[in-house]
């Protein structure tokens, strides 16, 4: 499978490339949309939500924290939620390919992870203009924003993978896990910080596995600081293991997915 | 070593009670289907290079199903396809283009769906672009293609490469004739070159004209393999034999299809045609005086029958028709065994040309309360101008035509 993927790789390559000039093709500020937009959010939250939390956030002095602290969880958020939406009608969408044409199908999510990554470190570069906007400070922690990425892309791609081949003989899978994502969104510490969570159901949180990295995130990021380790071992576990069962799922499935595409 | 070699191949479709089962299958658990649909099996031949196969087969007999597998979009579920060499298909012209993006771009990103990297289709670039003719059209955004453009472009990728095994669908028709003609010749070079041709078609003479060897497919197995000519005879004889109906479609010599239908208590048994000397003829002058002899059986006890005929000029207009019910010759009471000849005598009024015949043998005015028998094209005659002056038109209605000088 990963040889069929280094056969295509130019494929996977002008795929991606197409997918931005093809989405921006004839928009007057064609790429930027694609970083305005999760700003635009940004802007929002921190307009609606900014003087009620904004006391909240602990040992740090800056006054646009809270705008800083949103950045961060969203930057880690929006990858995955990209990631899982994406590949969940992945194989739906394609089905017309996927019936008439052979090519390796694990070029498909390849696909998806390779331009969503791209998105994300776009976006990136335009919150690091904005953090120097806003005169926070940069750090050399900022390098373990690359492992952490590679724990997402696993995490959302493992994910994305099995609920997307569930999706194409359980269709109502790809109506409920947007509904899922968005719960999910707002039970894990992105727009608020987890010190508003009573004490007593802080433990609960453990149980979400985006928690640790947005956690990590906001360390990163708002704090200048390296994240906990051991919660990042953990989840990278996870990670890993559901990318695997993922994989293992595609292998099986892939044949019989055509058959009802 | 043969270039392709199918063994024991098996497709089915199968369904679970619960979709949920189909999934605890991946992981290895017991889980049965609660339905197998075989569309496919123990499909058994192989290829040798430069063979040019058609693969023959009615409606839901298995021939995209097989060809899927051969192209590798379906998995067999039982069986295997061992292929030597590269496969192409052109089935779906233009999958996957992108409108937004140029045809020079979605050249580019289709031959790498293709397999192929971006050096190799560098290299067949200028090919591509050359043979699509589409001139600048090429690197403009392809939303602003026709669809014989984009259908040029998407033939130009699909044969930049000549491929070991090349698909071809019966509804090969690349835009304009000239285009057609081009792709065509393409085709038959690859075939030259010796690669192996596998063609789906309905039609009888594209198979013969282009293949040396032909399939015939019946119900999701091999039912026929030799020469075109043999398993084309086998698949029209298997069309015959289901048509237990009383409707019944046979060519004619000239290419035209005769249909007849009807519950067959009366039928014509003969209808000849006399010219004016009394010979049995095909060709009548205009304006001769000509005999239809209309012989009819019956088969069973009817209460009335009555002779309907039409003559149809070549495109089926009706030039003049009439039934005994109008002339007041309604036959009361014909019993089964008992042939009747109608004898109408007319003349070959017509214009020059191609003339047919129908006949309806009914029980009143129209053949809606009952109909014994319906026949179209039952005799085709021609009318050729020998001796009158020359005229347009499907009728003759010569007139006298007086010319006088009337100056002052």
């Amino acid at each position: 499978m990963l040889r069929s993927l280094w056969q295509y790789r130019h494929f996977v390559l002008s795929s991606i490339r197409n997918e931005l000039t093809s989405r921006f093709a004839s928009s007057k500020l064609g790429g930027l949309w694609m970083i305005i937009n999760p700003l635009a959010q940004v802007a929002i939250y921190a307009l609606i939500l900014s003087n009620i939390l904004s006391t909240k956030l602990p040992g740090i002095d800056n006054k646009y924290a809270y705008a800083i602290y949103l950045m961060a969880g969203l930057l880690a958020w929006n990858l995955f939620s990209e990631i899982t939406s994406r590949c969940l009608t992945l194989f739906v969408e394609q089905g017309n390919l996927m019936k008439k044409m052979s090519f390796p199908r694990i070029a498909l999510p390849a696909i998806v992870a390779g331009s969503s990554i791209l998105n994300n470190i776009l976006l990136f570069i335009a919150m690091l203009g904005i953090f120097a906007l806003l005169g926070h400070q940069f750090s050399a922690a900022m390098l373990w924003l690359i492992p952490l990425t590679l724990v997402v892309l696993m995490l959302a791609l493992g994910l994305g993978l099995i609920l997307g081949i569930m999706n194409v003989f359980v269709r109502d899978i790809g109506q409920g896990f947007p509904i899922i994502l968005q719960v999910w969104f707002w039970f894990t510490p992105i727009v608020y910080p987890e010190s508003i969570i009573p004490e007593s159901y802080r433990g609960l949180l453990m149980l979400n596995p985006m928690y640790p990295i947005t956690s990590a995130y906001h360390k990163i990021l708002v704090y200048n600081q390296s994240p906990d380790l051991a919660p990042i071992v953990v989840i990278s576990a996870v990670a890993l293991a559901l990318m695997l069962v993922g994989l293992f799922l595609f292998r099986r499935a892939s044949a019989e997915m055509v058959d009802v595409l | 070593m043969s270039l392709l070699k199918v063994e024991n191949l098996g497709k089915a479709f199968r369904s679970y009670r619960s979709e949920w089962l189909r999934f605890a299958r991946w992981f290895g658990l017991p889980a049965k289907p609660s339905e197998e649909h075989w569309v496919l099996r123990h499909i058994n031949f192989s290829i040798e290079p430069g063979e040019a196969i058609g693969i023959i087969g009615q409606n839901g007999a298995g021939k995209s199903t097989l060809l899927k597998m051969i192209t590798g979009t379906l998995q067999p579920t039982e069986g295997q396809v061992h292929i030597n060499g590269r496969i192409a298909a052109i089935l779906e012209l233009g999958m996957g283009f992108n409108p937004e993006l140029t045809g020079r771009q979605n050249v580019f990103h289709s031959a790498g769906l293709m397999g192929f990297n971006p050096q190799q289709i560098q290299d067949a670039m200028t090919d591509i672009e050359a043979f699509a003719e589409i001139g600048d059209y090429f690197d403009q955004p392809v939303r602003a293609y026709s669809s014989g453009m984009q259908m040029r472009v998407a033939f130009a990728v699909a044969t930049a490469y000549r491929p070991e095994i090349l698909i071809v669908d019966e509804a090969l028709s690349v835009g304009d004739t000239y285009f057609q003609h081009k792709s065509f010749s393409r085709i038959r070079e690859f075939q030259e070159q010796g690669t192996t041709l596998l063609i789906v078609s309905h039609d009888r003479t594209a198979i013969q004209s282009l293949c040396n060897r032909a399939i015939l497919l019946e119900n999701g197995a091999v039912i026929k393999d030799g020469s075109p000519e043999e398993v084309l005879d086998f698949y029209n004889a298997i069309i015959a034999e289901k048509e237990n109906s009383t409707v019944e479609v046979k060519k004619l010599e000239n290419g035209k299809v005769q249909t007849s239908s009807g519950t067959g208590e009366a039928k014509v048994e003969e209808i000849i045609l006399y010219n004016s000397k009394g010979e049995v003829a095909d060709f009548i002058a205009v304006g001769e005086q000509i005999e239809l002899h209309i012989t009819v059986k019956i088969h069973q006890n009817i209460e009335t029958l009555v002779l309907g005929y039409g003559i149809k000029d070549r495109l089926g207009q009706v030039m003049y028709g009439t039934n005994t019910w109008h002339t007041k010759q309604v036959i009361e009471k014909p019993t089964a065994g008992n042939k009747y000849r109608f004898v109408l005598t007319f003349p070959a009024n017509f214009g020059a040309g191609s003339y047919s015949i129908q006949t309806a043998l009914v029980d009143q005015n129209s053949h809606l309360s009952a109909n014994y028998e319906w026949r179209d094209l039952a005799l085709v005659f021609n009318v050729i101008n020998i001796d009158k002056a020359q005229f347009a038109g499907c009728l003759w209605n010569e007139p006298k035509i007086a010319v006088e000088e009337i100056t002052k």
